[in-house]
């Protein structure tokens, strides 16, 4: 487990799938913060067998519930006052915008490069997206 | 203003109301040969499709109007590199109403989203192909008298056919539908139509290889044509092209008011000795195309007649 008894004020997002942790960390820019941030890669996990985690100890201030999008399954533990004050699973945004890509070489999008990608939740359970344009389906 | 850019824009109250314009248009065209006096029609087709275009430019004539418009990207703006948002404002100005085919998935919808006239989805890549639809639609209900209760088999190119998902979605809505899914298995339809289409409305449906064994079953066959350019290597086109072919001798097992569709071109899977049975229907089919086209005009450009 990842101790996080130093946190006073931060984030740890957890059960990231293994791999995964490189794609949230450019997606926050977590490169340009100045507090310290942890990423482990391939931590054990009764529930996924392997899983990755990121640590942030600051304040981070972007939508954390976009994370879902990337990866609808990790977790959010909140920590303020050195405490665990909230610990939930990302609410999947109905709209995004901007954030990920149409793969789909016959898309609008691959040829008129000014278009925003934009993605439209069709399946909350799965957490599946379709590109608002081509209507494909979003592989992560 | 009102588009269409899916086959699932219309609720079926909108899609009732269509089928019953287009078919007093077909019964009685001449009370509309006026109707769209004045008004024009542009077919912005950045792909070749003679079929198409050619059906929508019946539509508007028939109708009273006019046509414009370019029939390849070669001799559009595109070939200047101009997108579709920016051709869709200066047509706004030319046309009253406009058909967009595009080989690009969604550059329909990018065009309605910037458009100051309703804009018609004529076809985009492997999407949505909506008229066509409709199309099959009007053929089914004129010839059948009915849409729902029926079961109707898909024959050929299930995995590519987009006019095969879209003609899917469409029935599902209505009561009492039941699919056959005839195809190669590397030609099924996708899972996604399985699993959110036909799972999610809980249609009965069936896949098999088989054509000659499942005629007996069904109200309606709709068959496809197993396009070349779907496939990425020539070898499978060859050796998948004429795994379903439907001629005389199978049509023997079928109802004698079975119905044979299909949205043409076609290239060999239907004999053509099979074209002077009554129940092949698909050229009757592409006339109706036409009505269902003058029909939508009308209702997108917010027209009545006295």
């Amino acid at each position: 487990m990842l101790n996080i008894g130093g946190l006073t004020e931060g984030v740890v997002i957890d059960h990231i799938v293994a791999g995964g942790a490189m794609k949230i960390y450019e997606y926050l820019n977590l490169d340009k913060l100045d507090c310290s941030v942890a990423i482990i890669k391939n931590a054990k996990s009764k529930k996924m067998g392997k899983k990755d985690i990121i640590k942030i100890d600051g304040p981070i201030r972007v939508d954390l519930d976009m994370l879902g999008v990337l990866d609808p399954n990790l977790t959010l533990d909140i920590i303020k006052d050195g405490k665990i004050i909230e610990k939930r699973n990302p609410q999947l945004p109905e709209l995004v915008t901007g954030i990920i890509r149409c793969k789909n070489p016959r898309c609008i999008t691959s040829i008129e490069q000014e278009l925003v990608h934009k993605f439209r939740l069709t399946n909350k359970e799965k957490g599946m997206y379709r590109c608002i344009y081509c209507e494909q389906a979003y592989k992560r | 203003m009102k588009h269409l850019i899916s086959p699932l824009d219309l609720s079926l109250d909108e899609l009732s109301k269509l089928l019953d314009l287009a078919s007093d248009m077909y019964q009685n065209p001449k009370k509309y040969a006026d109707v769209c006096h004045g008004k024009k029609l542009a077919t912005l087709f950045y792909e070749p499709s003679t079929r198409t275009r050619l059906s929508f430019e019946a539509a508007m004539l028939n109708l009273g109007g006019s046509v414009l418009g370019f029939s390849s990207a070669d001799s559009s703006s595109a070939a200047k590199g101009e997108s579709v948002a920016d051709t869709i404002r200066v047509i706004s100005s030319y046309a009253d109403i406009c058909a967009m085919r595009h080989p690009k998935e969604g550059a329909p919808y990018v065009a309605a989203t910037h458009a100051t006239i309703p804009v018609i989805n004529a076809g985009d890549g492997g999407h949505n192909h909506p008229t066509q639809t409709l199309t099959d639609l009007l053929t089914i209900k004129q010839l059948k008298g009915r849409l729902d209760n029926l079961t109707i088999g898909f024959c050929g190119d299930l995995k590519f056919g987009r006019t095969v998902h879209s003609l899917i979605e469409a029935m599902v809505r209505y009561p009492g539908s039941r699919f056959v899914l005839i195809s190669p298995k590397e030609l099924k339809v996708p899972t996604y139509l399985r699993e959110e289409v036909l799972d999610a409305h809980q249609v009965p449906y069936k896949e098999v290889n088989v054509l000659e064994e499942i005629m007996p079953e069904l109200d309606c066959l709709y068959m496809t044509r197993v396009q070349r350019e779907r496939f990425f290597n020539e070898e499978d086109y060859i050796r998948l092209k004429d795994s379903f072919i439907l001629d005389a001798a199978k049509m023997q097992y079928a109802n004698k008011d079975m119905l044979v569709l299909h949205p043409l071109p076609r290239v060999n899977e239907i004999a053509t000795e099979v074209d002077n049975d009554p129940r092949a229907v698909y050229f009757k089919q592409a006339e109706f195309g036409v009505y269902v086209r003058m029909a939508l005009i009308m209702t997108l450009l917010e027209l009545t007649v006295a």
